[in-house]
């Protein structure tokens, strides 16, 4: 009985270990070789555009209805017990702390990330990463540096403009729908809001940032079994990746926002 | 000179050499043979160090490539070349692009000076005018020759090909034949091939060697193999369904 619980326990771990073992290999990997010349600066800003600046429509979109959403069940909520002129406040810290870093990076993720396991993963059935081995470039550098380097730029920079936009969303339904007074509402927007606030969140959207860029690449890079893999890899990236913002998110925050 | 010694590997499990052992002397033409699955790509990877044995050593020009770091690996790469089966061209670059990024990563050249080079390696696989297309507009045919202009950029010593004449229609597959006797003999290269294609591998071998589970089980020049006694090559060669070679679902 104990020795099959063992056993079920062993299968059931194995994978996801070895798995995680590989993440932190390749992120080693990835360290060791970033900081070694040649910069890679073509490539990064390329994967800078194409993770930071091609994910901004759908971030924009995404933050200003947040913030529009936010604002309109704050307000009928705090309604009931008087406290409407808090509004301003909730969807400021609710945008910088938590929704800002987290929304962007579940929608670059959704974006970029699987497009990152898309390419890579077709790279790989189609030998493309084998031959660059063969002409002896290393495809950490050429292809996982830029790609992890990038989102760690990239999804700070888009949280501010979540954050922004996301405020100016629930400004605009709060004062020019709900009827509330601007100036109240935008100093206590701004009262309460600290630069720790702003500050932490962009930490945590760094992390992010370097969490499903990684994850995404490890998908790609290790993908086996031609057009299936490839889809397998794609799935794998983003529901991996959403997962590990989600529950880091937990924890940076505890650490964070003491 | 080439040198696999009693190379084992295994992929979960599964073994799929069982201790080849292969030599390939400075400026030989050689091809393995084998059927579908029967590990040559894997043996191939391995002379590259793309695929490190579990058991057994590789040797080019007396190094040992289990011996060597990242950085000396690389080196020892730069003297090879290698057109894959698929071609494996980078789909997000220019046929001139593909054929000089061996050349951008490792020389000081500039761009105009690459794709000059890479002009002329593509005249000298038969394509002109090509350079600035992409992979994906490209023939079958076309993109096995941009591989191989890509594969000889760099001027390597050693020529790999694995499979070079799969997927072509007979002319094509000729054509490409004739392009690496040609490779050969203008660039005085070592190479090693690896095909189930008999007609390419008489046509561009100084010797043949059959790949037979997990280990080389004859080897010779085109001659010697056309007239083995050995059973397995004579089936395979023969291109028999029955024989000492089973095939899943169909019986002896």
């Amino acid at each position: 009985m104990i020795v099959k619980l063992i056993e079920f326990i062993g299968a059931v771990t194995e994978k996801p270990v070895q798995g995680l073992g590989r993440i932190i290999l390749l992120l080693f990997s990835t360290l060791k070789v970033m900081v070694r010349p040649p910069f890679e600066i073509g490539n990064i800003v390329r994967q800078m555009l194409e993770i930071g600046v091609n994910s901004l429509p759908v971030v924009l979109i995404t933050a200003v209805f947040t913030g529009m959403v936010l604002a309109l069940q704050s307000y009928t909520g705090f309604k009931r017990f008087g406290a409407e002129g808090l509004v301003g406040t909730v969807v400021a810290l609710s945008m910088t702390r938590e929704l800002g870093p987290v929304l962007s990076a579940l929608i670059v993720t959704g974006r970029a990330g699987a497009a990152i396991a898309a390419e890579l993963g077709t790279m790989r059935v189609t030998e493309q990463i084998d031959a660059m081995e063969a002409m002896a470039v290393n495809p950490v550098k050429y292809l996982i540096v830029p790609r992890f380097l990038s989102g760690m730029i990239m999804l700070p920079a888009l949280t501010v403009v979540t954050d922004i936009v996301g405020i100016v969303g629930g400004y605009l339904v709060s004062v020019m729908l709900l009827g509330a007074n601007a100036k109240p509402y935008m100093r206590a927007t701004w009262d309460f809001l600290e630069v720790q606030d702003i500050y932490n969140g962009l930490i945590k959207a760094c992390f992010f940032g370097a969490a499903f860029t990684l994850i995404s690449c490890y998908k790609g890079f290790y993908t086996r079994g031609g057009a299936e893999g490839v889809g397998r890899a794609t799935t794998g990236a983003v529901v991996f990746s959403s997962m590990t913002i989600l529950i880091s998110d937990y924890f940076l925050s505890t650490w964070l926002f003491k | 000179m080439i040198e696999l010694r009693d190379i084992h590997k295994s992929f979960e499990g599964n073994y799929v050499l069982r201790g080849a052992d292969l030599k390939v002397e400075k400026g030989e033409s050689l091809v393995v043979i084998g059927g579908s699955g029967s590990g040559k790509s894997v043996l191939l990877k391995h002379i590259i160090g793309l695929l490190k044995p579990d058991r057994g050593t590789v040797v080019i020009d007396s190094t040992d490539l289990s011996l060597l770091d990242e950085e000396g690996l690389n080196e020892i790469r730069k003297k090879f070349g290698m057109l894959f089966q698929s071609a494996a061209l980078f789909d997000s670059m220019k046929v001139w692009e593909n054929v000089g990024f061996g050349l951008k990563r490792h020389t000081r050249m500039t761009a105009p000076e690459i794709k000059e080079v890479a002009v002329r390696k593509l005249r000298m696989v038969g394509l002109v005018g090509i350079e600035d297309e992409m992979p994906s507009e490209l023939s079958g045919g076309m993109r096995k020759r941009v591989g191989l202009a890509r594969a000889i950029a760099m001027e390597p010593e050693i020529l790999l090909y694995d499979e070079p004449t799969t997927g072509l229609d007979p002319i094509m597959a000729d054509a490409i034949n004739e392009l690496i006797i040609k490779m050969r003999e203008k660039l005085k290269v070592t190479s090693v091939a690896i095909t189930h294609d008999m007609k390419s591998a008489y046509k561009i071998a100084d010797t043949i060697a059959m790949l037979y589970n997990g280990v080389i089980i004859d080897s010779g020049s085109p001659e010697e193999i056309q007239n083995t006694s050995n059973p397995v090559v004579r089936q395979f060669i023969e291109g028999r369904a029955k024989g000492p070679i089973v095939l899943e679902g169909i019986g002896k």
